[in-house]
């Protein structure tokens, strides 16, 4: 079993225009940084994306809002983004804000073969609009469908060509949920190593959920709120 | 009257030992520098870390590992890390014993709206809607008067709603406050130098106000 692809434009190459994608990171934090340059270079439109942030002006999917790729953004949290913030408030850009804990679980249930799951995150609020509600023991609670993405695009630390994964500290966040979420799932990894040196303990995302991998490169990792405190 | 550091040192005497608490962005983040002597709580960032320690010592900073404002930050012992779902498993499931955050309105049955002014800005609710609907314990920190000195403790929110029901208490730069469950804000204590008749006017909704009420001491 091989997975592994040259490189991004490879990887990317069948996105068409009018996909839906999953795009793992929080923040700029572990965001598959190749895909997307890739997706720009591509020229791809009317994209719909999943993706708990936008990125910001200059970087991440900011990158593909600035060449107004995106349809539609599905996403908890969009407050760094002024071009994101612009294209909403004039309606050019179709936005879907969600809790970030029911954006996080629809991925999953996704990748756990669930069409729905159940939480009480936005019950009371414009979230809640259009859905259906349920009471369980007392409580109310929303049910919200498992994503249906074309292809999901994450970046991991470390992965073989099966496809296994590992994801190192909070840049794992969204990304193990999205590569399970997937129906073709895309990982660029920072190191592409060979079957046997990952231990099967330590992987995060077992290989059967990924369907292309590549060994990434030049990674930025821009760091959106630089904070440190005072030696001594 | 007390400044967001003062807010966030009166807010972090409601801490308990052995606490697992979720703080948001602003104010609430200015509580981790005023834990109590002697208790040890666990801070969760919904991005996926449960023991969050201070910011690095410069030219230390992993962009691999921030906290769920974005800000670097670093590991202690004892620390896990874990995907986004987990993370707002444990939430949901109740395992987070406080959640402490930021609101733009409060209302007197504990209503909060803290994501979005319609046609003004539209940020987004993060794990905030997630957070108030699961946790146990909910503290918000927030100014008592907006910038056009209104009230944000008002009788029902005119914004669109993060959560319902669901605050337990309010610290201001005015007072503390618990949001009873019959409805109203009870004035549990004053801020320094700030009498009943000034939360009196600053405050749109019901205020309950029992006996003498104390100054805190911080």
């Amino acid at each position: 079993m091989n997975k592994v692809v040259a490189n991004a434009d490879e990887a990317v190459k069948d996105i068409t225009d009018g996909a839906t994608l999953m795009v793992g990171g929080f923040g700029l934090c572990g965001i598959p940084e190749n895909s997307i340059a890739a997706l720009v270079k591509k020229q791809v439109k009317n994209l719909t994306c999943i993706s708990n942030n936008a990125g910001v002006d200059d970087f991440g999917l900011g990158l593909l809002l600035q060449q107004k790729q995106i349809k539609k953004m599905i996403s908890s949290y969009v407050g760094e983004n002024a071009e994101f913030e612009r294209q909403l408030l004039s309606g050019e850009l179709e936005v879907e804000l969600i809790p970030q804990g029911t954006l996080a679980t629809r991925c999953m249930a996704a990748g756990y073969g669930m069409p729905a799951i159940f939480t009480p995150a936005g019950v009371g609020t414009e979230v809640a609009i259009g859905k259906e509600v349920r009471n369980f023991n007392g409580k109310d609670y929303l049910m919200e469908y498992a994503f249906d993405a074309d292809f999901a695009i994450v970046k991991a630390w470390k992965g073989d060509k099966h496809g296994n994964l590992i994801f190192r500290s909070t840049s794992r966040n969204f990304n193990p949920l999205m590569a399970m979420g997937g129906k073709i799932t895309i990982a660029e990894v920072e190191e592409l190593v060979q079957p046997g040196e990952l231990d099967p303990d330590q992987i995060h995302t077992p290989g059967i959920y990924v369907h292309r991998i590549f060994q990434g490169k030049d990674y930025e990792k821009r760091i959106e709120q630089r904070t440190v405190r005072a030696k001594g | 009257m007390l400044d967001k550091n003062g807010i966030a040192k009166r807010i972090a005497k409601e801490l308990k030992d052995g606490y697992y608490v979720n703080l948001g962005i602003g104010i609430p983040t200015l509580v981790a520098n005023y834990i109590p002597e002697g208790i040890s709580v666990t801070l969760q960032s919904e991005n996926g870390l449960l023991g969050m320690g201070p910011f690095p010592f410069e030219g230390e900073e992993d962009p691999d590992l921030i906290n769920a404002g974005k800000q670097t930050i670093t590991t202690l012992p004892g620390s896990s890390i874990f995907d986004s779902a987990l993370s707002f498993g444990m939430i949901r499931a109740g395992k987070v014993d406080l959640t402490i955050l930021g609101a733009m309105e409060v209302s007197e049955n504990g209503d909060i709206a803290n994501w979005k002014i319609p046609g003004k800005m539209v940020k987004g609710m993060g794990g905030a809607m997630d957070l108030v609907a699961s946790a146990k314990n909910i503290i918000v920190a927030m100014q008592h008067v907006n910038k056009a000195g209104e009230s944000k403790l008002l009788p029902s929110c005119t914004l669109p709603l993060t959560g319902t029901n669901c605050v337990k208490k309010i610290v201001t730069e005015l007072g503390v406050f618990d949001v009873l469950p019959e409805g109203g804000f009870k004035l549990l204590e004053r801020a320094p130098g700030i009498s009943v008749e000034q939360i009196k006017n600053s405050t749109a909704g019901k205020l309950i106000i029992e006996g003498d009420i104390p100054e805190m001491v911080l």
